[in-house]
């Protein structure tokens, strides 16, 4: 007997679909289920009501946070994207020997797979009111007394997550660069093309899919944080899913869930408005 | 291209040189820091300077009632990310080379595999621990805490097999089938040993997500803590140099981790050049 291709793509794609599906997929359905169900001190109680959503659009609060996540997302992907450009044309286009690029290249990475929680915390030493930071500025003699807003402050958040999530954008923009022709390259100097214009006529457009990725990378973790937020900024500033997360910790669940619904469908129309200005396909495919 | 025609490197080699250096120590600078001060003295805080070096923050962290439970977690972790390392590496591999042909419902598939990456982790995290209260199970990290981080793992494991398998030349499998091999021995004997480095690749990133999850195990990880979330704890009632301790100690596992991961990928690399120059 002979198994036909789609199947024997369907048993080895299998595992991966029932488990996605599974811990993922009826999950997300779950709570937009829950997102209508009504609840008291102790349970949540199946039924359908549309308050969790009429209290989430009728509050000023929801407005303030969404500005917020908005403002540290945008802040933090012109940094993260000016960062992974320059580091990733450098790495590209300025280091011949490839045992040093790719050495250089895992330099950088390396930090990835470390424990964000801890590299988070590592700021704390760094940029306290008798931090390393400040003593360095006094010692310079360039400030007379500690400056107070570096640590516990919106600057600390944007800070933690350039450096949480900058790699996220050096990735991407490191592979779609390195797949860029370099004859393509020598032919615009030889036809008189100057430096900057090669980096905004051909090195940009040809890397627009490895920034796309990047951004969607940064902008979704940045959106879906809470730790960072609740961390670094002392609980001065909130983000959504700070204030979701303190919605389950008093067991407020359905409202909480509406508000996930809300923050995913934001995220979702984000992520759909950059794949349409950039195919990503072509990324992914090759 | 990096240097111009009189041999000398362009000026804007020295500019992206220093963006890339001050990169560089903005990603080590401040974790370099907080090693240091983990070897604090007795009498020593959060910030310099150190007063004395001990282990004291150390010890510390493995005398139980001190800290929390550290040690329980971290064997916890251990065992999670080995688990969660091994099922990714298994199921991708199958899953890629199941990917390499068109079959109905692979747009579905690929789809459910990047919505479950770019989902915020606490969404995933929130449904799993109703969805479990709704059966009336109890949330547990060996079942839900592995099933939400799998969601995390697989779907990077899978981007890196497809990179690993698209730079993977057909031929080889070609040139077995015309010797007689059968689909079992092409895979085993051809497929995955030229796939071998990236598949390690996969594992990598499989016990590293897994061993530092957070957003996604904070809520299905049931009354027993992983390391992360016992690091967690820590930041909100620790203010000792133990916390950078505990840093210390996940970040050289890490290391180690990574080390072997790259070593053995690289012993690989370098025998078979060896063994394609001998031939």
């Amino acid at each position: 007997m002979k198994l036909s291709p789609a199947l024997i793509s369907w048993l080895q794609v299998g595992p991966l679909a029932l488990i996605l599906i599974v811990f993922f997929g009826l999950p997300v359905l779950v709570v937009v289920a829950a997102s209508f169900f009504d609840y008291d001190h102790m349970t949540v109680i199946p039924t359908f009501i549309l308050d969790n959503y009429q209290d989430l659009f009728s509050s000023d609060v929801t407005l303030r946070l969404y500005l917020s996540s908005l403002k540290f997302a945008a802040i933090v992907w012109v940094i993260t994207l000016l960062i992974g450009f320059f580091v990733s044309y450098f790495l590209v286009f300025h280091i011949d020997s490839l045992l040093i690029k790719i050495g250089l290249f895992l330099l950088c990475s390396v930090p990835f797979w470390t424990s964000n929680i801890i590299r988070m915390i590592s700021w704390i030493p760094f940029l306290g009111r008798n931090g390393i930071f400040n003593q360095m500025l006094q010692d310079a003699h360039i400030t007379s007394q500690p400056l107070e807003f570096l640590l516990f402050s919106d600057f600390a958040v944007v800070v933690a997550y350039v450096h949480l999530f900058t790699l996220f954008m050096v990735v991407p923009i490191f592979n779609s660069m390195a797949r860029i022709d370099t004859r393509l390259i020598e032919a615009a100097k030889d036809a008189g093309a100057s430096r900057f214009a090669i980096m905004r006529e051909i090195v940009l457009p040809l890397s627009k899919s490895g920034i796309a990725l990047g951004t969607i990378f940064v902008v979704t973790q940045v959106m879906g944080d809470f730790f960072v937020v609740k961390v670094m900024s002392g609980g001065q500033s909130a983000s959504v899913v700070s204030a979701l997360s303190n919605q389950i910790q008093q067991l407020e669940y359905p409202p909480a869930a509406a508000s996930a619904v809300i923050l995913v469908i934001v995220v979702v129309l984000m992520v759909a408005a950059i794949l349409r200005i950039v195919d990503v396909r072509k990324e992914l495919a090759s | 291209m990096q240097t111009t025609a009189s041999g000398k490197r362009p000026w804007t080699f020295y500019v992206l040189a220093l963006i890339f250096t001050l990169f560089v120590i903005f990603l080590y600078g401040p974790m370099t820091v907080i090693y240091i001060l983990s070897f604090q003295g007795p009498e020593g805080g959060l910030t310099f300077p150190m007063r004395g070096v001990s282990t004291q923050w150390f010890h510390e962290l493995v005398e139980p009632g001190r800290s929390g439970d550290i040690a329980g977690s971290f064997q916890r972790s251990m065992l999670l990310a080995a688990v969660a390392s091994v099922l990714t590496v298994l199921i991708c591999i199958s899953a890629g080379l199941g990917f390499r042909r068109r079959f109905p419902g692979a747009g579905f598939v690929f789809y459910l595999v990047v919505a479950s990456l770019v989902m915020p982790g606490i969404f995933v995290g929130l449904g799993i621990s109703l969805g479990f209260q709704l059966m009336g199970l109890e949330t547990d990290w060996r079942i839900s805490g592995l099933g939400a981080q799998l969601t995390w793992t697989l779907p990077f494991g899978l981007l890196v097999m497809f990179a690993v398998i698209g730079r993977f030349n057909r031929s080889f499998e070609e040139a077995a089938r015309d010797l007689g091999a059968t689909a079992w021995q092409r895979t085993r004997e051809v497929t995955l040993p030229i796939l071998l480095p990236g598949i390690i690749g996969v594992a990598l990133f499989g016990f590293t997500l897994s061993y530092d999850e957070f957003a996604r195990t904070v809520l299905t990880a049931g009354t027993e803590n992983t390391l992360p979330l016992e690091i967690w704890a820590m930041t909100t009632n620790v203010t000792s140099p133990a916390l950078f301790a505990v840093g210390t100690v996940t970040t050289i596992i890490s290391f180690v981790v990574i080390g072997a991961a790259l070593g053995s990928i690289a012993l690989i690399q370098r025998r078979r050049g060896r063994n394609v120059a001998s031939h």
